[in-house]
């Protein structure tokens, strides 16, 4: 176990797994020499060249879909899109190739990629540099697109997304960047299962579901609600395409209650489907109508304060999820 | 490397029947298209045979072709069998992408053609992903792309081949300027006479062939695959065709003058091989009808195996949509 901040996880899974296999090879803008804006490719390119690492000109179309023609011929390309908000830039390639081609083709081919980018707000970056399009993707058959919580959740959700046969999505918090956690690096023969949510926290009133930079401020929220006598259970979601409906029926089984957290916008989001799925399953699940907590219906604003509003946060989540408690109690 | 040409009548032999195979393949697609047995849409490569054909003959069974919504005769030219490609064109569970892809989508990755796309520009990006891989690994293979001029104006075409330059990769370009791009004229999409000359601001060799001579595609090709084997990077060749028909089949085409349409014969390259080189290439008048004999064979037994083929089950639906 080593105490590692979250873009180390992130080098650290790289790393080894470029260790581990030859054919894993990592491209973006600023990958190489430079080591990453976030310092996050630091002495990848020193250790395996300029061939496996190699610098991009800022190209977002050509080099994902390079990546995807890469991975089909027998490469398992890393490939980074600095920022969630570029993945405009590249949605071609992602949708209509990577996530399609084994489909479309009978089956011939495997597309063994991983994009990681880093989204959401937290950083007072603005409009175009704070989004999270995680609802987009989930809506995609063909990708599988998780959302790493903590510097561990990086550690293993990037090695088992490289490891895997299919174009995977690893949607980083920019918030987190430097956040810290325990990791084991040096496990290295795991064979985590992306699809997986987990409890982080366990309790038996509410079911708070959360999704990357979202889980820390729900676990914030769970302190606050047990000073009003309300224990809390909070689900960290990891995985948006597909949605672990199973784990999180449990716990809402447990606690009649639910509210889902995430920075992706309200409607068609992953709150809308995770309610869906358990209602079309049965609709006596809840004790209460369920909620859901996400950032206002506009783009993310700039300034700190706005910002600050903008987000779910721990206190808005607790204050969202006691008026749901006291209006219906 | 293949050996000259002009040594070789084999290779000319092949060339022309391979020219007219695809001749073959088109006119039966269109019939079967006309009398309502291939749902969807198509897109056909009629007086295009030469550009498929030099192009993909340049090239090794373990190179590697990416290719477009205009593809039938591209894949043919690789080596793909026509059997599996005329049951795709049906919808059928035997056709190379069990019916799921059609027309647009066919792939045969065991002779390296990586597919046929029916996003327009996206063929030259995934070319270069493939010459990174050949390139990362270390081994001979060349990738070639296929696009039309219509593509050449799409921005991830500047990017494609920026990036093969940077990194020298082992990758052609290989543009089919067919006078069309779906309803409009070459003037509409390119500003300039020859998209060759755009080779010159990435710092590589661009090339401009008459389309109707296979000779001549395959020689300036076969250059292009030998530089880019001995790792000095990429060639944009472009072709100068002509696209007999529609867009699609069944386009009204009111765009074309009446020359153009009563008239489309006025460039072929089968003919032109006939005319030009068959004496050269030693052959007669006698090999010539055999090999209009067996193409047309080959392809009626394609439309005979497809006609056979079984539906694709619906409950095979999430097959293949994830890798297991
Ligand atoms: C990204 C994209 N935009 C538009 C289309 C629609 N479309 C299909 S073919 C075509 C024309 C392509 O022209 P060209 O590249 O010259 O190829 P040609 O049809 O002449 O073979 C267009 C615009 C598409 N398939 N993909």
């Amino acid at each position: 176990m080593a105490r590692i901040k979250y873009f180390q996880a992130l080098q650290n899974a790289i790393q080894s797994e470029m260790e581990r296999d030859e054919n894993v090879v990592l491209f973006g803008e600023d990958v190489g020499e430079s080591g990453g804006i976030f310092s996050q490719t630091r002495g990848l390119y020193k250790q395996f060249g300029s061939c496996r690492v190699r610098d991009t000109p800022i190209a977002e179309n050509g080099f994902v879909s390079a990546a995807v023609g890469a991975a089909m011929t027998g490469l398992r390309p890393i490939v980074e899109v600095g920022f969630e908000d570029f993945l405009t830039a590249c949605m071609d390639p992602l949708v209509n190739q990577a996530a399609k081609l084994r489909f479309m083709l009978g089956g011939q081919v495997t597309v063994p990629m991983v994009v990681y980018t880093f989204g959401g707000g937290g950083l007072n970056a603005g409009p175009q540099h704070s989004q999270s399009f995680v609802s987009w993707f989930s809506q995609v058959p063909g990708l599988k697109v998780v959302l790493p919580a903590t510097p561990a959740d990086v550690f293993s959700m990037t090695k088992a997304a490289v490891r895997d046969d299919n174009p995977v999505i690893v949607l980083l918090s920019k918030k987190l960047i430097g956040s810290s956690g325990e990791v084991d690096t040096d496990k290295n023969n795991f064979d985590i299962d992306l699809e997986s949510a987990y409890v982080t926290d366990h309790g038996d009133d509410v079911t708070l579901v959360a999704f990357g930079a979202m889980v820390t401020a729900a676990i914030e929220a769970r302190s606050k609600l047990a000073e009003i006598g309300c224990n809390a259970e909070v689900v960290n979601g990891c995985c948006a395409n597909p949605y672990d409906i199973a784990t999180i029926k449990t716990s809402v089984k447990k606690t009649g209650r639910l509210a889902v957290v995430h920075e992706a916008h309200l409607p068609c989001g992953p709150g809308a489907e995770i309610i869906a799925s358990l209602v079309e399953e049965d609709t006596s699940i809840f004790k209460l109508p369920p909620i859901r907590i996400t950032p206002p219906f506009a783009p993310s604003p700039f300034a700190p304060n706005l910002e600050r509003e903008y987000l779910p946060s721990g206190e808005s989540i607790f204050r969202s999820v006691s008026s749901m408690l006291n209006r219906h109690s | 490397m293949c050996p000259d040409i002009d040594d070789n009548s084999i290779l000319a032999k092949k060339l022309y029947h391979n020219m007219l195979l695809i001749r073959g393949f088109e006119t039966a697609a269109a019939k079967q298209y006309r009398d309502g047995n291939m749902p969807g849409f198509i897109h056909l490569s009629l007086g295009q045979e030469a550009c498929a054909v030099g192009a993909c003959l340049a090239l090794k069974k373990e190179d590697y072709i990416t290719s477009t919504h205009r593809g039938h005769g591209h894949c043919l030219a690789k080596g793909a069998d026509p059997k599996l490609m005329m049951a795709e064109l049906f919808g059928k569970s035997d056709g190379y992408c069990k019916g799921r892809g059609g027309s647009m989508h066919i792939a045969d990755p065991s002779v390296g053609v990586l597919g046929a796309n029916g996003i327009v520009g996206q063929s030259l990006p995934l070319a270069v992903g493939a010459a990174l891989t050949a390139q990362v690994k270390g081994n001979s293979s060349v990738a070639l792309a296929f696009f039309g001029e219509g593509a050449s104006g799409a921005g991830v075409v500047h990017e494609a081949m920026n990036m093969a330059a940077l990194w020298s990769l082992p990758v052609v370009f290989f543009c089919e300027a067919n006078r069309y791009a779906e309803l409009s004229p070459y003037e509409t999409h390119c500003p300039i006479d020859k998209i060759s000359q755009r080779a010159a601001s990435y710092g590589f060799p661009g090339v401009t062939v008459n389309g109707e001579d296979v000779i001549e595609v395959y020689r300036e090709t076969e250059k292009a695959v030998v530089r880019a084997r001995n790792g000095k990077g990429p060639t944009l060749v472009e072709a100068k065709t002509m696209r007999w028909g529609g867009h699609y089949e069944g386009d009204p085409q009111k765009y074309k003058s009446a020359a153009e349409l009563e008239n489309p014969q006025s460039f072929d390259p089968v003919a032109f091989f006939e005319k030009n080189y068959s004496a050269d290439y030693g052959i007669s008048a006698s090999d010539i009808r055999k090999t209009y004999a067996r193409t047309e064979k080959i392809i009626k037994d394609a439309v005979i195996f497809a006609e056979k083929s079984s539906l694709s089950p619906s409950k095979n639906i999430f097959n293949d949509v994830y890798a297991p």
